[in-house]
């Protein structure tokens, strides 16, 4: 075996936080490996400096046994290696023709041989079996499709090394299947693949070699064979965090009822005609592969927009008017999908954030005028009872940690004492230790009565979480199971559109628990 | 080189960079001054001179700070929530003629003055809050950026008041000038100062900051506006109307501007000409930049301008360095305000 | 009914609309390119008063008319530079510095201008570009004296659309170029700095810019006077809009939008009781009307307006 790839004690500051310190890391020709890590384990900074876009403080880079030169972002592409981006590096309005070839021809040459261009993309395209159409446009490819290009883009460069930064992020479960094969049929042709995750069912799959990065640190590498799922889950999180157990449900009233929804898509899937009914003290949860739907379910239920067709029923009620205030005062605490996109503004500070939402009621303004000692005193209860770290009554909420920001979320929802509260990918993004945070907090809301709505992509958290589970698929809702007939094949089955185990689980199951 | 996000942006820096900014300004002026053939430190020491140095120099640059500081304010309120109105000088120009107009109907020339003045003064912000209501209804309802479309009324608006003058609101008695009928007597502002242009606009220029502050620091609508600016996505998922929030900004931009015309008619000149505004609304612009967007600052910033404009007038008589020298410096100080202002935010490190 | 007829089928007016484009095309293609790469020019209207200023100043203290059109295109591309600096380089808000480049360099060339000639009540004049019949050509009846007898620039202005289209579609530069202006990122990612890709494409857009502006003192007109440019820039920017970021494109809108230009100048001296302002107005109303017809078909690049900053997303 030759040694392709070699990583050797790489150190890297930023300031007085350590990134990286004393990572080595090697791959050999054939292999796959699966760098598996937390949120800010330094996985990104690792391969920011092998790309040169960051220069080590300590450490070398080899490429086939020739040293890199440190900080040049061209060198690792030139020698060979590809990155696949988790957020394509992709031009929608270009075509895949042009995209892959941007950059590959001297930039002053006079003409562009787009022929050449052609023939070496439609080889490359066959030897790897990555079909691709030259001339269509991005923007009408399938995520899949664009992760295809991704990867061509890189073959394209002449790469013999890939390294891949969760590729499966956003892939359907068939996707990343199909992605995973293609992989393995790269590597048996010569190609040596490192790709980065923190899915422990993916790194045991697809990898022939783990490596764990905690907090900047190598600290275990594991030939996959040899170890087990739940000793990786240790090692990358460092102690053995216990999620929340659920209490059996004590499910009341109907607080929560769609009937029939119809709803275009606001640039996400649209909904065709969804019912599902929310108990007071149970969990929904809605399981789905990303894109079904489930942006808009949740602007539904927010109050973001109104029905198109069918009945959104708040407690038996349509409400007077379906707008954000109204839903919040109807009862209805909302967790968004994106804490920074929609969640917060990083720009204004703590207290603003805090209590935007809800400035209309009496306890934050009257007639008009912002009630700023109370607003304060109401963000600083939170800061406290929430145990938000690193924030301040007046500082910029910019600066708060994903787990952080999430806390303070929760903590202005659910001091409102709400009755129904959704839940859009609670725990996206966060690390163990503020997801099991995140689950007490929504296993507190429904132990006092409220409705969860449970919306997320991470099988783990819904079976873990709910008391009955529905799938969203291209924006229809399948039937309930209750959680403990739910396992990863029966989910998975709902998930790809095959609902008949699920209906007759459902028809067992007493009335009115539907 | 690289920049990085400073992480707690300090507040000595964020009161230090408009100062900063207008020193840059001022040396690079300085440095045209010379090229020019001028002494600089006299050329400087004349402006101040001509700014301060009288009392009819000193009530010249209030006189000339009065306007500017509502269109800086026009465009402070309205950047603020990312509303890009830079057609401050076009309803200017409305604000302005709508008072002409305004007056032309005989039953004002009766009313008492205060009341009069107090409908003049409403009937120009309302013409400047249509004008800006057109671009931005674009905006809403085809989604056109409004920066373009607001630049092109300023033309238009101009072109409009140049027919009206001309015809249906011609002076006759102006010698075939091209200017319109004037101001009724009782709606012409009371002068401050006897025996200058100072008059009671200034007051109301400064009311008005101090109540755009109130509105932005204070209420709910301003928190909402600045949300809606800050993040349109953020802003409605808590709830905030978007389009009725901007709308409302767009009234109080355009109105503010408008009232800025109206004022200028009714305190300085008393009739409409198509060069009322010595691109007032443009100036608006750098003021408002150069605040930091903060309205107690346009006050500032607009005396800054003011200072400029009127010293460079006298300074230019005498030095024979053209007047537009003045033009040059504010708007430089755009330039280097923003990049004060970036270097508040990030810090340059290796 | 004849009136019209007599407008429309008269040579001068066919000759004017490509004279009254041609500082439009210039102006366009230079917007366009800015916008490509992911920057919006608000710059256009100073650098062409100012390409306008120091085209005139050059040919005035001696220089030849080519001398001064190269003057105004270096002048051009200095401030592209510094807009590129601010904006590419330190991100700055594109709307703002545009406004501040606008403002500053207009009111430079005024300031250059009155330093120059201190007092004069009419402008010193400089003589201009004259027409150049293209031999054979200009012999064809109509159109021969419509399209091949115009001024140097004009026929520079017809190139440089062609060019622009070959380097902006077939050539990696190009490529490049439209690439940056949908991500960023992914041109990084390839080894190319999309920053000083930027920085160099707002030059060479900001010099034609400057090149368009120069043609108003050197062909259009013979003298040089503040407020010239008249929003012709602003225009320009609406145009890009209305010519979906392409040059062929381009050159169309400058066209139809110079045709309603002529012809109103045309219909003002027949017409009568109707205020000339409203003729004035039509180039204005017309580029809003073109930015509404075409804002829902607009494919904007990408990534306009966005700053680019290394590890930020």
């Amino acid at each position: 075996m030759t040694r392709v790839l070699e990583l050797e004690h790489i150190t890297k500051r930023f300031g007085t936080v350590t990134a990286n310190e004393d990572v080595s890391l090697h791959l050999e020709q054939g292999e796959i490996v699966a760098l598996l890590g937390e949120n800010g384990a330094g996985k990104t900074t690792l391969m920011s400096i092998l790309f040169g876009h960051y220069t080590a403080d300590v450490g070398t880079v080899r490429v086939n046994g020739a040293e890199l030169p440190p900080g040049k972002s061209r060198a690792a592409i030139r020698a060979g290696v590809g990155m696949v981006h988790q957020h394509f590096a992709l031009a929608p309005n270009l075509s895949v023709l042009e995209n892959v070839m941007t950059g590959t021809e001297p930039l002053w040459k006079l003409r562009s041989d787009r022929a050449a261009g052609r023939a070496k993309l439609l080889e490359l395209s066959q030897r790897f079996g990555l079909a691709v159409d030259p001339e269509a446009r991005i923007a009408d490819l399938s995520v899949g499709e664009c992760q295809r290009v991704e990867i061509l883009k890189a073959l394209y460069n002449d790469a013999e090394v890939l390294i891949l930064d969760e590729p499966t992020a956003v892939l359907t479960a068939q996707e990343a299947e199909s992605l995973f094969a293609t992989l393995r049929e790269m590597a048996a042709k010569g190609l040596s693949l490192i790709f980065i995750s923190h899915k422990l069912h993916e790194v045991m799959s697809a990898s022939d070699r783990v490596v764990v990065l905690r907090a900047g640190k190598v600290v275990a590498e594991r030939a996959t064979k040899a170890t087990s799922k739940e000793e990786l889950a240790e090692l990358m999180v460092g102690r053995a965090v216990k999620r929340p157990e659920r209490p059996p449900a004590r499910p009341g009233a109907v607080l929560l009822e769609a009937v029939d929804v119809t709803l275009g898509g606001k640039g996400g899937a649209s909904l065709l005609g969804i019912s599902f009914k929310l108990h007071a003290g149970e969990t929904l949860g809605i399981i789905g592969v990303s894109g079904n739907g489930q942006t808009t379910l949740a602007g539904l239920v927010s109050g973001l927009y109104p029905p198109d067709g069918g009945a959104l029923l708040v407690k038996g009620q349509t409400p007077a008017r379906h707008d954000v205030p109204h839903a919040i005062a109807a009862g209805i605490g909302r967790i968004p999908e994106d804490r920074n996109v929609e969640g917060t503004i990083g720009d204004m500070s703590t207290w603003e954030n805090a209590v935007l939402e809800r400035i209309w009621s009496p306890e934050f303004s009257s007639r008009g005028v912002v009630k700023r000692a109370a607003s304060k005193a109401a963000t600083e209860a939170i800061l406290r009872d929430y145990d938000v770290r690193g924030a301040t009554v007046d500082g910029r909420i910019r600066l708060l940690s994903g787990g952080n920001m999430q806390k303070l979320i929760l903590g202005r929802v659910l001091t409102a004492g709400p009755d129904i509260l959704v839940a859009a990918q609670p725990s996206r993004g966060l690390d163990e230790g503020a997801i099991a945070g995140v689950h007490e907090r929504l296993l507190d809301a429904r132990g006092r009565g409220a409705g969860v709505l449970l919306i997320s992509e991470d099988l783990d958290e819904v079976i873990a979480l709910s008391d009955r589970i529905r799938a969203i698929v291209g924006g229809r809702l399948s039937p309930a199971i209750p959680a403990e007939r739910a396992n990863a094949q029966l989910l998975g089955l709902m998930m790809a559109g095959d609902w008949s185990a699920a209906e007759q689980i459902e028809a067992e199951a007493p009335p009115h628990e539907i | 080189m690289r920049f990085e996000r400073r992480e707690h942006p300090s507040t000595t820096l964020n009161l230090l960079a408009p100062l900063g900014a207008v020193l840059a300004a001022l040396i690079v002026a300085g440095l045209l001054i010379a090229i020019a053939g001028a002494n600089v430190f006299e050329a400087y020491g004349l402006i101040l001179k001509g700014a301060f140095g009288s009392r009819l120099g000193f009530s010249e640059t209030l006189t000339r700070a009065t306007p500017l500081i509502l269109t800086g304010l026009a465009a402070a309120v309205a950047f603020r929530a990312r509303l890009w109105n830079i057609g401050a000088e076009g309803q200017f120009y409305v604000g302005a003629l709508a008072v002409a107009a305004f007056g032309m109907i005989p039953a004002v020339a009766g009313l008492p003055a205060p009341l009069a003045i107090v409908l003049c003064l409403g009937v120009g912000a309302v013409a400047g809050m249509i004008l800006l209501l057109l671009p931005l209804g674009l905006r809403l309802k085809f989604g056109v950026d409004e920066v373009v479309t607001s630049l092109l009324l300023n033309f238009i608006a101009v072109l409009f008041v140049s027919m009206m003058i001309e015809g249906a609101m011609k002076d006759p008695l102006a010698f075939g000038w091209p200017q319109s009928v004037p101001v009724p007597d009782n709606a012409v502002l009371p002068k401050l100062m006897a025996r200058t242009r100072l008059h009671a606009g200034l007051l109301i220029a400064l009311a008005m900051a101090v109540a755009v502050w109130w509105l932005q620091a204070r209420t709910v609508f301003g928190m909402r506006a600045r949300a809606a600016g800050l993040s349109p996505r953020a802003a409605a998922f808590a709830g905030v109307p978007l389009g009725r929030t901007l709308v409302a900004v767009a009234c109080l931009s355009g109105g503010l501007a408008g009232l800025a015309g109206a004022i200028e008619v009714m305190g300085v000149k008393g009739y409409v000409t198509t060069d009322l505004s010595p691109s007032y609304g443009y100036s608006g612009i750098v003021i408002a930049m150069l605040a930091n967007l903060n309205p107690i600052g346009v006050i500032g910033a607009a005396l800054f301008s003011a200072v400029m404009f009127v010293g460079a007038d006298s300074m230019s008589r005498a030095l024979g360095i053209p007047s537009y020298i003045a033009d040059v410096t504010v708007a430089l100080s755009l330039l280097t305000m923003l990049v004060a202002l970036f270097l508040t935010q990030y810090r340059i490190s290796r | 009914m004849s009136l019209l007829f007599d407008i429309l089928s008269s040579v001068g007016m066919w000759e004017a609309v490509l004279r009254i484009a041609t500082p439009l095309i210039f102006g366009t293609l230079g917007v366009l390119l800015c916008e490509r790469v992911g920057v919006l020019n608000l710059g256009i209207e100073g650098i062409m008063t100012f390409g306008a200023m120091v085209g005139w100043l050059t040919v005035y203290s001696g220089g030849n008319l080519w001398l001064g059109l190269l003057a105004a295109a270096a002048g051009g591309a200095l401030f592209g530079l510094l807009h590129g600096v601010l904006t590419a380089l330190l991100g700055l808000s594109q709307h703002v510095t545009g406004l501040g480049i606008t403002l500053f360099a207009s009111s430079f060339s005024y300031f250059v201008f009155r330093l120059a000639v201190p007092t004069a009540s009419s402008p010193p004049t400089v003589e201009p570009f004259r027409a150049y019949p293209v031999p054979v050509l200009s012999e064809i009846p109509f159109l021969g004296p419509v399209l091949f007898n115009q001024t140097a620039p004009t026929y520079l202005a017809l190139g440089l659309v062609a060019v622009l289209a070959y380097v902006l579609y077939r050539t990696p530069l190009g490529l490049a170029i439209r690439m940056t202006g949908e991500n960023p990122h992914a041109v990084d990612a390839q080894g190319i700095d999309p920053i000083r890709l930027r920085i160099g494409t707002i030059m060479a857009g900001s010099a034609l810019m400057g090149v368009g502006g120069a043609f108003l003192t050197l062909a259009a007109f013979n003298s040089f006077f503040p407020t010239m440019v008249q929003g012709r820039g602003w225009i320009c920017v609406a145009l890009v809009v209305f010519a979906l970021w392409q040059p062929g494109r381009a050159l169309l809108g400058a066209l139809l939008f110079a045709f309603f230009d002529a012809f109103q100048l045309r219909l003002q001296t027949v017409v009568d009781g109707v205020p000339y302002q409203l003729f004035l107005m039509l180039p204005y109303v017309l580029s809003i009307v073109a930015l509404i017809v075409m804002a829902r078909r607009a494919r904007v690049p990408q990534a306009l307006m966005q700053p680019y900053r290394r590890g930020e997303r």
